[in-house]
């Protein structure tokens, strides 16, 4: 048995000098193939006296799962360095960019102006719009400004050229949104006039506007929204709640400090300017004027046909442009409308 | 309105500070929107008495000066040019700290000692003039600060005012304000009537009462027009930004200040006959005051004596009809005319004036007279001369009706309960007469008030002198039902987004263009013209979107911005006789994009390649889903002929896509045609609510078919083609592979289609499945002469 203990050492090493798993499968038909040396001396077990066969065997058996056990690690060894070569050639650079389209972005006026819907969409707000070609009678009259009212004078209003080349009659370019109160209002009583108590109003309108007016401060077309409640028990303490939770909740500010100071619009009365300060950052302390505001004045609900003395209601006008100045740090109004990708990428 | 705090409180002195002043009158609906004080701060200036000048000894340009500054003699060092012995000049003690932290010491210049520094009116920051010394008053006393003598320490309000609040363009009207705010008593100036001294008069005829019910006029005879306006005067006006220009006329700018009361003065020696407020007659001119030579319109009122129109009826004066330094004689108007009369004449000549602005807004009706004798001492005080007897017309003036404020609707519009005590005690302070019956007020509002006229606005009154901060501002209780929800509709913001996400950035551009956009990317000649465009490349409406994304792309090129993707969501603008609800206008929403430059943003391992028509629509084919619209050639003014599609959706085109006209790349100087759409918004907003389809439970079958057809077959067709006739368990048939080239004849494509096939019964067999393949073979040979591709 001297040999057995040969071949197993011999077979041992040969697995373990290679590194080639065909090399291997070879290796292993040597010793344990059909005509394989171990394979051989257990054929030769049957030349033995049945007394020897039993230990012959048992030695030999031993003898061939040490090799087999060998040959399967061997095996083993072998697949898992092929398998880490084969990682090892498939890395990457995973600090590569990523392929494909980038993402494009939202106008820094949207985003506020998506939020500002949001935000008073909780609270039961829907969203109207209006024509921007607007008439004179809902722009100004149906607003409580007749012709000659020097709050005319406030708006630097564009007309419209009529056929000939001269002044087109009756039209013009809106001014501010609140034309769409008046049309939301008249559409309402449509809609309701016959019930005993109409449903609340309750919308807010965003949209462009335009005023004769170009400098660094002022584009001669802008944003506004407008917003309206008008119910049974609607007041001007109501109006203070619902402005000042909106511009804490829209500037994310607790501290936010909110005042209303009288003013004048002839569509409103009583009527306010709103004015923030933030506690913190560049514009700490100051007072920055950022919305009017009012209880809709008896006349512009007459003229839609609502009963002052039955509904009240207040309104407001935001301006969104400077909303968005204020909230982004933005400095310069221009930006808006100038198309520059470099800036409008920042709000993506 | 601008004045300065000093004038102020000489009516009514609160105890508060300038800025607690401000404040107060901000809070209560008077914006003080400038303040600003009359001189920076500076230290130890005083009253000095040039006494002696002599040349400095080893300086050319500089003198040395003794100077009594309050204390005896002191030596100065002086370079001014104007100095001169016996002049009295500021000086800036040893010790004084001036304008811009410059400190004043006992000092030698060029050898010779200097205790102090005589000042120009530019070292004291109160004026620009630095060409020499700023000369006093030959009585300003010795050693009085300056601050003090010159009344430096005052600030200078400018108010914001609302245009209903004309009756606080007065120095007694924001007194009266003040006074009802801070309780403190205002005084206001004791006018008592010039007895006449000469029966000089001019008749008043009042031809437009309507416009004119109240003229008031006087002539004082005599005058030294000459006069110098004295200084207390000339410093107030200067103060309320009205330079100083002769006696009379600075007169009329004085009572106007603090009074309210435009007045005018005519050199009566220019006047025939008697004074008349009257229409215009047909084609009268009027040179004016300022030199501008205007057509009067038919409704304008002018003043006019019996020969011709003399000065637009307050608004301004005429040339020919004012007073000059040489004029002997006045005749002073003071009158009242309505606002309606007034309001938007001046703007429509392209000017305003401080008597247009008030009369526009309101006047005191009561107070002409009144203003009228106050002008009138003042200028016997100044000028000299006699005054005549008051001759005064008056018509139909304003009436001031009654407005009852129940304390119920106060509380319910105000959202605070408040007493009818409470409100009274209000009312009171405001100085507005009531009476009360219960919890009902009937105010008479006064004269001078042209706001108050309902309940609304004695509401405002009560609360902005209760203050606005005072009201609570609660979350307001509401029903909460909630709003709808429709599925089968998209938000414009979820587009926006489908966009963004697709790599396009929106953009917002003026909705008016240049003319030659409307032409060029709308074929629109005539276009909805401005009447008063801020410039003429913004001189008409857009009829579409794609000149201002075009102009985005130009500009974006210029700042090396090669790869644009853009959208705006927009009206456009069209005119349109039936269009609602403005009449003339149709105003359809617009969503419109560009791509320009590479498909892909530049990246390792994709072959660049420029954005084609292709990818684009590939954009909106996902911005569609879950609708698929049919794509068809089109010509649009735009877009290159042989690249442009219309979209079409249930039948209705809703826009367009397609490469840039090359004419437009080239005018418009793009290195590449950009691929530009256009689609109706309101279409894109429709959606669908999903509707399940049992799902098969068998599988299905794929086979690839392949066919040769003529080049100018459109896939669109053939693909109706086979939709209308294909075999029932064919599901699906899409293109997967178009090839033109090697092995195909020229004139010809290739077309590969990947064709579904299912049953929702059963499995299918291939016999079945080789009998559609075959019909839809037979169908595209039949219909569209294709040939099967081996």
């Amino acid at each position: 048995m001297q040999n057995l203990e040969q071949i197993v050492s011999e077979a041992l090493a040969a697995f373990a000098a290679t590194q080639d798993p065909d090399a291997l499968e070879q290796i292993k038909a040597r010793y344990l193939g059909k005509s394989g040396q171990i394979t051989e001396l257990l054929k030769g077990l049957g030349k033995l006296a049945p007394e020897e066969r039993k230990a012959a065997g048992a030695t030999i058996n031993q003898a061939k799962e040490q090799v087999e056990g060998a040959l399967n690690a061997r095996r083993e060894a072998i697949r898992r360095a092929a398998l880490e070569a084969r990682l090892a050639e498939e890395s990457l650079d995973v600090t590569l960019p990523g392929r494909g389209e980038t993402r494009g972005g939202l106008h820094p006026v949207t985003r506020t102006l998506e939020r500002i819907e949001a935000l008073f969409r909780s609270i039961g707000f829907e969203v109207a719009d209006g024509p921007e070609i607007e008439t004179d009678f809902h722009n100004f009259t149906a607003l409580n400004t007749p012709e000659n009212h020097p709050a005319r004078s406030m708006h630097d209003t564009f007309y419209l050229q009529d056929e000939q080349g001269g002044v087109a009659e009756g039209v013009l370019l809106r001014t501010h949104t609140s034309p769409i109160q008046a049309r939301y209002m008249q559409a309402h009583v449509a809609k309701y006039g016959h019930l005993d108590t109409m449903p609340e109003i309750r919308i807010i309108a965003p949209g462009r506007v335009y005023r004769v007016d170009s400098d660094a401060t002022h584009s001669p077309m802008f944003h506004q929204v407008e917003g309206l409640w008008i119910g049974e028990n609607v007041s001007f303490a109501d109006l203070k709640g619902v402005v000042a939770d909106f511009l804490r909740r829209f500037f994310e500010s607790d501290d936010l400090k909110v005042r209303f100071r009288p003013s004048f619009f002839p569509f409103t009365e009583p009527s306010a300017e709103i004015d923030v300060a933030f506690m913190s950052g560049a514009l700490e302390g100051r007072w920055l004027e950022i919305a009017g505001c009012g209880m809709v004045h008896p006349n512009v609900l007459r003229h839609a046909g609502i009963d002052p003395e039955k509904y009240t209601g207040f309104a407001f006008g935001f301006g969104p442009d400077r909303l968005t100045m204020l909230r982004y740090g933005v400095n310069d109004l221009r930006l808006f409308f100038d198309g520059d990708l470099r800036f409008l990428k920042q709000f993506v | 309105m601008k004045f300065s705090e000093s004038w102020l409180r000489t009516f009514v002195n609160p105890d508060l500070s300038a800025d607690a002043l401000a404040h107060l009158l901000t809070m209560a609906g008077l914006e003080v929107e400038e303040q600003e004080s009359v001189a920076p701060a500076f230290t130890q200036v005083v009253v000095a008495h040039v006494l002696e000048v002599v040349k400095h000894p080893d300086a050319d340009r500089l003198n040395v000066c003794q100077v009594d500054a309050g204390n005896g003699p002191v030596q100065i060092v002086c370079g001014a040019p104007n100095v001169a012995a016996g002049l009295k000049v500021p000086c800036a003690l040893p010790g004084a700290v001036l304008p811009g932290d410059f400190k004043i010491k006992v000092a030698k210049v060029r050898g010779v000692e200097s205790s102090g520094m005589l000042c120009s009116a530019r070292e004291l920051g109160i004026a620009e003039d630095a060409s020499g010394l700023l000369v006093l008053p030959a009585d300003a006393p010795v050693g009085e600060s300056i601050r003090r003598y010159l009344d430096l320490d005052d600030t200078l309000f400018t108010l914001k005012l609302t245009p209903n609040r004309a009756d606080c363009l007065s120095l007694t009207g924001v007194a009266r304000e003040v006074s009802a705010l801070t309780g403190v008593a205002a005084v206001y100036p004791v006018v008592e009537p010039v007895a006449p001294a000469c029966d000089a008069r001019r008749e008043v005829v009042l031809d437009a009462p309507e416009a004119c019910p109240r003229y008031a006029g006087r002539v004082v005879r005599g005058i030294n027009a000459k006069a110098p306006t004295p200084e207390w005067m000339q410093k107030r006006l200067e103060r309320s930004g009205i330079r100083s220009i002769s006696a009379v006329v600075d007169v009329t700018n004085y009572v106007m200040l603090e009074l309210g009361q435009p007045l005018h003065a005519f050199d009566d020696a220019k006047l025939q006959g008697a004074i008349h407020a009257r229409l215009p007659k047909a084609g009268e001119k009027l040179l004016l005051l300022n030199e501008q030579t205007i057509d009067i319109d038919a409704d304008v009122l002018v003043i006019a004596d019996d020969a011709k129109a003399l000065a637009l009826a307050g608004i301004m004066g005429g040339e020919e009809s004012g007073v000059t330094l040489e004029t002997a004689d006045l005749f002073l108007e003071s009158a009242f005319f309505t606002p309606f009369a007034i309001a938007g004449k001046a703007r429509r000549y392209g000017f305003s004036s401080d008597a247009s602005h008030r009369f526009e807004r309101g006047v005191d009706f009561a107070g002409a007279v009144r203003a009228l004798e106050r002008a009138t001492r003042l200028i016997l005080d100044i000028c000299g001369g006699e005054a005549g007897p008051v001759t005064e017309t008056v018509a139909a003036l304003p009436q001031r009706q009654p407005v009852r404020l129940r304390t119920a609707r106060v509380n319910r519009v105000l959202g605070v309960p408040f007493s009818a005590e409470a409100i009274a005690s209000l009312l009171a302070r405001l100085g507005l007469p009531f009476v009360q019956e219960g919890d009902d007020f009937v105010v008479t509002p006064p004269s001078f008030r042209f706001d108050i006229e309902i309940e609304e606005d004695l509401i405002e009154e009560v609360v902005r002198v209760y203050g606005y901060d005072a009201i609570p501002a609660p979350a307001p209780v509401a029903k909460a039902a909630m709003l709808p929800m429709p599925e089968d509709k998209r938000q414009i913001q979820r587009l926006r987004q489908i966009l963004a996400d697709s790599g396009y950035q929106e953009v917002v551009n003026f909705a008016f263009v240049e003319e030659a956009w409307e032409k060029d990317f709308g074929g629109n000649a005539d276009p909805i013209r401005l009447a008063n465009p801020i410039a003429s490349q913004m001189g008409v409406m857009r009829s579409t979107l794609i000149g201002g994304l075009v102009s985005t792309l130009a500009n974006n090129l210029k700042r090396k911005q090669n790869r644009v993707r853009a959208f705006e969501t927009g009206r456009a603008f069209f005119k349109d006789v039936q269009a609602t609800p403005v009449a003339g206008y149709r105003q359809p929403w617009k969503l419109a994009g560009l791509a320009a430059g590479d498909a892909l943003p530049e990246q390792w391992g994709v072959a660049a390649r420029k954005v084609d028509f292709f990818d684009v629509k590939g954009d909106l084919e996902a911005l569609l889903q879950p609708f698929t619209a049919i794509f068809e050639k089109t010509t649009h003014p735009a877009l290159h002929p042989g690249r442009s599609a219309s979209l079409k959706l249930g039948g209705r085109v809703i826009g367009v896509v397609g490469e840039l006209h090359p004419e437009w790349v080239q005018k418009y100087e793009l290195p590449h045609p950009p691929i530009v759409f256009e689609l109706d918004l309101d279409a894109l907003l429709a959606s669908r609510l999903p509707q399940y389809a049992e799902l098969s439970r068998f599988p299905a079958v794929v086979r690839d078919l392949a066919v040769v057809v003529d080049r100018d077959i459109a896939l669109q067709s053939l693909l109706e083609g086979l939709q209308a006739e294909r075999p029932a368990l064919v599901q699906d048939i899409q293109l997967f592979d178009v090839y033109t080239g090697k092995g195909i004849d020229s004139g010809k494509k290739s077309l590969a289609f990947r064709i579904v096939m299912q049953d929702t019964q059963k499995t299918l067999q291939d016999a079945e499945v080789d009998v559609a393949m075959q019909q839809l073979v037979t169908l595209l040979e039949q219909r569209f002469a294709a040939k099967l591709r081996v």
